[in-house]
């Protein structure tokens, strides 16, 4: 063994970490204020524009009479919030357990992939506009055709992702696991699932914002309650402050949907996604 | 060291075989019809024999082991490895592959890829008894104090060490090596010969490694299988009569720079 290799092998990488973790804390002001200066100074000519040229409420309320709007009717809004959570929230786990499990059946089944992914790809190609008073009709004004349409649109992206992801393993890491003697299900579970988790979480990050606007579509359809029903409500009737307020916080969900898997992917993917095929 | 966990295998005696090959023939079916990638070989590897094996490309070098391995399936002739079929060896877990990628798992540790094999396989028949621990293995390989480390964080080299430590971790009768330390610089790949060497010696293990490089094939092996190319057949075994142990200033001396020309010449005519 070499020197230099010796003390590659002998320099704690324990240290290095933290002086990284150091290093990321110092710039994260300095990354985080130009995002934050840009949406600043947005809402402020926001506000600047409408009071500036007495723009009626009805057409575009101000920034400050949204968010007091917010604050006023708090109620309201959380009432009609927590539907289209628990509609985007259900159809995102079920769109995307029952893509997982179709796509580990496509990569063990060429007969399977090839019978039933144009399928996949057919009702992908509908839009989702069309679909909803179909499962409206269907299955009434409840939940259901709600969590339907979430789930659905969820769906393709995490087939078509987690389907390359679970074909992406190197060849010799199969072989590795054939002179092992490992089973199908043993090489599912520790090569071909671990390896693609990061096509997976590329997936669910587009899901988690895509399925609040599959319970918004759907509570157009047919709803009284909902971000989706509310926003119907506002449009017709000229309440253009609550609009907005109800806008912001159905984008305020997906955002916070969206950081959950960010989060989540940060904590199970410690590895390099370059180094997959070490 | 634990010095007892990696002692030589208890019953290979000098003239037990680990591998014989009788008339082996492996056929691949393409596009442009059928395909001989190995004619008519036979070999016999006698227990704890380091064997080299040199080729031009094509000439079956890594279909060879992959049969050994029970990768690939024999289209004629017969594999015995101790005495068994190939699939009979391979769930007894007395073959292990090392390749030319270090097949590390990116999300397991350092200590969690040595042990992979020992998680594996029990389904399908998989006996392990008293493995090596993984800790000396990697002392062995060099590698003490990385253990927690994830793959990415290690050099090529340093994974390859990983790969190798993985693949002595249940006591293999043979080592199938298809030119793992070609990825490598020309420095860490010398470094690596001679610590394979060792390993070679400390384990007892037999091992086939496959290479491209003259002066590897010499310094390794106590013999040099040559085969020669469409279709890939056995063109001359070469005997390495040189002492081990040998370190790499070898390599200079005229001794093994013939040896090394004369490997050269059958080359040129494979």
């Amino acid at each position: 063994m070499s020197i230099a290799e010796q003390q590659e092998a002998a320099s704690d990488p324990i240290a290095a970490r933290r002086q990284n973790a150091k290093r990321r804390k110092a710039t994260s002001w300095r990354d985080r204020w130009p995002p934050l200066a840009a949406v600043a100074g947005i809402i402020l000519v926001w506000e600047l524009i409408v009071v500036g040229f007495s723009v009626p409420t009805y057409i575009a309320p101000g920034p400050v009479e949204v968010v007091t709007t917010v604050f006023e009717r708090w109620s309201m809004l959380m009432m009609n919030l927590w539907p289209t959570v628990l509609e985007s929230v259900t159809g995102f786990v079920v769109g995307n357990v029952i893509a997982v499990l179709i796509a580990v059946v496509f990569v063990h089944s060429r007969f399977a992939e090839r019978a039933f992914y144009p399928i996949a790809v057919f009702i992908n190609t509908i839009p989702i506009i069309a679909i909803a008073p179909i499962l409206v009709l269907l299955f009434g004004n409840g939940f259901l055709p709600k969590i339907i349409i979430a789930a659905l649109i969820c769906f393709f992206p995490t087939l078509v992702n987690v389907t390359r992801g679970l074909k992406a393993v190197n060849p010799a890491t199969l072989e590795l696991m054939h002179v092992l003697s490992a089973s199908r299900w043993e090489v599912l579970m520790r090569v071909r699932l671990p390896s693609s988790l990061p096509f997976l979480f590329a997936a669910l990050k587009i899901a988690s914002t895509t399925c609040v606007i599959g319970a918004i579509v759907g509570e157009w359809i047919g709803s009284n309650v909902g971000l989706g029903a509310l926003i119907i409500e506002a449009t017709y009737n000229f309440r253009s402050p609550l609009l907005y307020a109800t806008v912001i916080l159905a984008a305020l969900l997906a955002v916070i949907l969206f950081s959950l898997v960010s989060f989540a992917e940060r904590k199970l993917i410690r590895w390099k996604v370059d180094a997959a095929a070490v | 060291m634990g010095a007892p966990a990696l002692a030589p295998a208890a019953n290979a005696g000098a003239n037990d075989l680990a591998l014989r090959l009788d008339g082996v023939s492996v056929t691949f079916e393409t596009d442009h019809g059928p395909l001989t990638a190995l004619q008519d070989i036979s070999l016999s590897v006698r227990a704890g024999e380091f064997l080299t094996m040199l080729g031009p490309s094509g000439c079956g070098k890594s279909t060879l082991l992959r049969t050994v391995a029970d990768l690939l399936p024999v289209s004629a002739g017969s594999v015995s490895v101790i005495g068994q079929t190939a699939s009979e060896a391979r769930r007894a877990r007395q073959i292990s592959f090392v390749f030319q990628d270090a097949t590390l798992m990116p999300w397991l540790s350092v200590l969690d890829n040595v042990r992979l094999p020992l998680e594996v396989g029990r389904g399908n028949g998989v006996t392990i008894d008293a493995p090596a621990p993984a800790e000396d293995l990697l002392a062995m390989v060099g590698l003490r104090g990385r253990e927690q480390a994830l793959p990415h964080e290690l050099s090529g080299g340093m994974r390859q060490r990983v790969a190798i430590a993985r693949a002595l971790i249940c006591h293999p009768k043979i080592l199938l090596m298809d030119e793992p330390f070609g990825a490598l610089d020309e420095i860490k790949r010398d470094q690596l010969n001679v610590e394979l060497l060792r390993i070679w010696e400390e384990t007892g293990t037999t091992i086939l490694f496959v290479t491209h490089s003259i002066p590897e094939a010499v310094f390794l092996g106590q013999r040099v299988l040559m085969l020669a190319a469409n279709p890939g057949r056995v063109r001359e075994i070469v005997d390495i009569d040189l002492p081990y142990p040998r370190d790499l200033a070898l390599r200079d001396q005229p001794q093994f720079i013939e040896r090394a020309a004369h490997l050269r010449q059958v080359l040129e005519t494979c």
